[in-house]
């Protein structure tokens, strides 16, 4: 088993997170926020993935043939259509920011602190 | 009864997509009724479902696919008595949340009874889901409905930066949610709780599984708002309509701690059974900085909203300090905590929104004096406020004096003061606002507090004669939770229950159900001399330092409170950034502690 799936989405995640904690406009934020998300992608892929097997659709395939995992291909996909709604959401919000304030960048909108 | 648990969810969803199918159908006062009549419903489904569990967890697996063998193929909604009675709570605050927004919020409330119910019905789900990848659907559902309601208000800067910053961290937290799930899924194979937990038991791979529950329990507590994933609370709560403020504070918040306490006991519990005291003393330590912190940015604050943000976030701490002495007793108290401070943090909040309403602004200094001559408010206030801070037999006294039975019973006499410190604190931030409001008692300024902020108060009239019995009924049920007979024991039962894995793991594997003691009696149990004297201690100490924050301008000492306030102050931005840092950084020491003491 390889190792290197794994280190990938460690990266994906750190880069992701690193961009949202650096980030000075909303958009390039939300963008690092689903760069952020793709290292679950790579991870849930990576834990059902098993070597040489084929696609999970088992029509006019011999029984015991070996396949990938087909529940983290079922996952990863409910994963993205959530995080798809809250990216929307965010972009929608960042918009109206926008539209309010004339500017995306998020230092200059905190209008409440302390 | 194994129905039951799914209407829960089903009920306030397909409500929510009647209300938006009939929108330009039926007229508006009946979309509203339809939203009621589903909260009511859901309600009342929760108390049956809690009376009936009581006898035993009912259990439903969704479309008839129940384990085969000892192995879990479907997904499980598993309802145990704390589970059922959070849900009630759910069902009941949305309703008192919409039947006020109905007096409330005139223009654009079809949108707004949508987006309560689906948050209403993720809750709901979230609480009985017995199956850990539903949990994350179930939180980000909620999620995604509570951002919107919170930038509900999109004409004012405000209300856009708390939702973006709740978005955003909310998101992460997610995230760190699924990843959590994706090691555990690829220990054990498994995504139903007694599953994973049952396979844990054996043990192996303890670096993979220490990371996992890392994620997920960081994850569950960025929705719970403990430090030092706490930031985004204040800004989006300060922000949001206060309808919509009662629900957040009174049950989302603390629903993510229901997340922590049932994937440790369902699932991590057998891994590090041998070393439950380092699982264990994380919580705690994280419960006991949260809850003082809390207590003392309330203490900062002059804008009603923000400061009733950071009590409910002192008030989390505390119940996450209960849930981390492990034991029933320590969950039961923290338990009983949710339930009193829910319907109290609740009744502030509506108390708040008719301040509002009435006096068109929610800083304390700006108020000061204004709502003289409106005594059932500031009864209500000063009634919420003192049930807060616990005397005895009131309001959050039984929950404490729970975690003080159970903190003395595991040698931790320190802890109790901390607590009862911590909530007093919150507790003389509201009675200093509220003397200022209602009284017009104390300095018209002080320099101390944090800067003024606007709040664009609602656009038209508001109904007194419904939003005024309404909150009044949510604080005098918060008020007398403490002298309801019977739910001491009821609540420890139920928390015995609900942390013994194995149980849980054979009734859903194999359906077996528990063997379980005759129901508790319906008695008032004394309580410990020193919880009643901490209980009095308390109330004194909040009513002294309400008194001593009123004229603390005139007293002077200011210098010496001006480093340590400005430097809390600093960590609480509003920059988003700085939000996930402090959220990498808080997650990678917990985890870096897990790594060295369960090693």
């Amino acid at each position: 088993m390889s190792y290197l799936p794994y280190a990938v989405s460690a990266w994906v995640c750190a880069v992701g997170l690193y961009g949202i904690v650096t980030s000075r406009n909303l958009i390039h934020l939300a963008v690092c926020l689903t760069v952020t998300q793709s290292s679950t992608y790579v991870l849930l892929l990576s834990v059902g993935y098993v070597q040489g097997g084929g696609p999970p659709i088992f029509k006019g395939v011999e029984l015991g043939t070996t396949s990938v995992d087909p529940v983290v291909q079922a996952l990863s996909l409910t994963d993205i259509v959530v995080s798809v709604t809250v990216l929307a959401l965010v972009l929608a919000l960042a918009l109206d920011v926008h539209r309010q304030a004339g500017t995306v960048d998020p230092d200059e909108i905190a209008a409440m602190h302390g | 009864m194994s129905w039951i648990p799914p209407l829960l969810v089903a009920v306030p969803l397909l409500a929510a997509a009647v209300v938006v199918a009939t929108d330009h159908v039926l007229p508006r006062r009946v979309e509203d009724l339809v939203a009621i009549a589903a909260a009511a419903t859901t309600c009342a489904l929760g108390i049956v479902l809690m009376l009936r569990s009581e006898r035993g967890d009912v259990i439903h697996w969704f479309g008839g696919w129940s384990p085969r063998g000892g192995v879990a193929i479907g997904i499980d909604f598993v309802a145990d008595p704390l589970a059922a009675a959070l849900a009630a709570l759910v069902g009941g605050l949305v309703l008192v949340a919409l039947v006020y927004s109905w007096a409330y919020l005139e223009e654009a409330a079809r949108l707004f009874d949508t987006l309560m119910l689906v948050c209403c019905g993720a809750m709901c789900g979230f609480a009985l889901s017995g199956d850990l990848f539903n949990m994350f659907v179930w939180l980000e559902l909620m999620g995604v409905a509570a951002y919107a309601l919170t930038g509900f208000e999109v004409k004012d800067i405000g209300p856009l930066q708390g939702a973006v910053n709740f978005a955003i961290v909310n998101g992460i937290g997610g995230y760190f949610v699924v990843i959590g799930i994706a090691l555990a899924y690829a220990r054990t194979g498994a995504l139903n709780l007694a599953q994973i937990g049952r396979a844990l038991t054996q043990g192996g791979s303890r670096g993979l599984v220490i990371v996992a529950m890392t994620l997920v329990v960081c994850g569950f507590l960025c929705k719970a708002a403990v430090v030092p994933f706490h930031l985004w609370l204040a800004d989006a709560y300060a922000v949001a309509p206060s309808p919509v403020c009662a629900v957040f504070a009174g049950v989302m918040t603390d629903i993510g701690l229901l997340g922590v306490a049932r994937v440790y006991w369902t699932v991590f519990d057998g891994a590090f059974a041998a070393d439950r005291a380092a699982v264990g003393d994380v919580l705690l330590s994280l419960g006991v900085a949260t809850a003082l912190l809390g207590g003392a940015m309330a203490f900062l604050q002059r804008h009603v909203k923000r400061m009733l943000a950071y009590s409910v976030i002192c008030h989390v701490g505390i119940m996450l300090a209960g849930i981390g002495l492990l034991t029933s007793k320590g969950l039961a108290g923290a338990a009983d905590v949710l339930l009193a401070h829910g319907l109290l943090a609740a009744g502030l909040f509506l108390t708040t929104g008719i301040v509002i309403a009435l006096f068109r602004s929610v800083d304390e200094l700006h108020l000061h004096g204004r709502a003289r001559g409106r005594p059932l408010l500031a009864a209500l206030w000063f009634g919420a406020a003192l049930g807060l801070a616990g005397p005895p037999y009131v309001g959050l006294y039984l929950g404490h004096s729970l975690i003080d039975d159970a903190a003395s019973a595991t040698g931790r006499a320190w802890l109790p003061p901390l607590l009862w410190i911590a909530g007093a604190l919150a507790s003389a931030s509201l009675l200093r606002a509220g003397a200022r409001m209602f009284l017009g008692l104390g300095a018209h300024r002080d320099r101390l507090l944090a800067p003024e902020m606007k709040e664009r108060p609602p656009a038209r009239g508001t109904r007194l004669s419904v939003l005024a019995p309404v909150t009044a009924l949510v604080v005098v049920l918060g008020l007398v939770v403490s002298v309801v007979p019977g739910l001491p024991q009821r609540t420890e039962a139920a928390a015995e229950r609900f942390r013994d894995r194995a149980a849980y793991a054979s009734f859903v594997l194999h359906g077996s159900p528990a063997a379980h003691g005759p129901r508790a009696a319906f008695a008032l149990e004394p309580a410990s001399l020193e919880s009643i004297l901490y209980g009095i201690g308390a109330t004194m100490l909040a009513l002294a330092l309400a008194g001593w924050g009123l004229y603390r301008p005139e007293l002077g000492g200011s210098r010496l409170l001006r480093p340590p306030a400005r430097a809390l102050k600093a960590m609480h931005s509003g920059v988003i950034g700085d939000y996930v840092m402090w959220l990498t950084v808080g997650a990678a020491l917990v985890g870096g502690i897990w790594a060295v003491t369960l090693r």
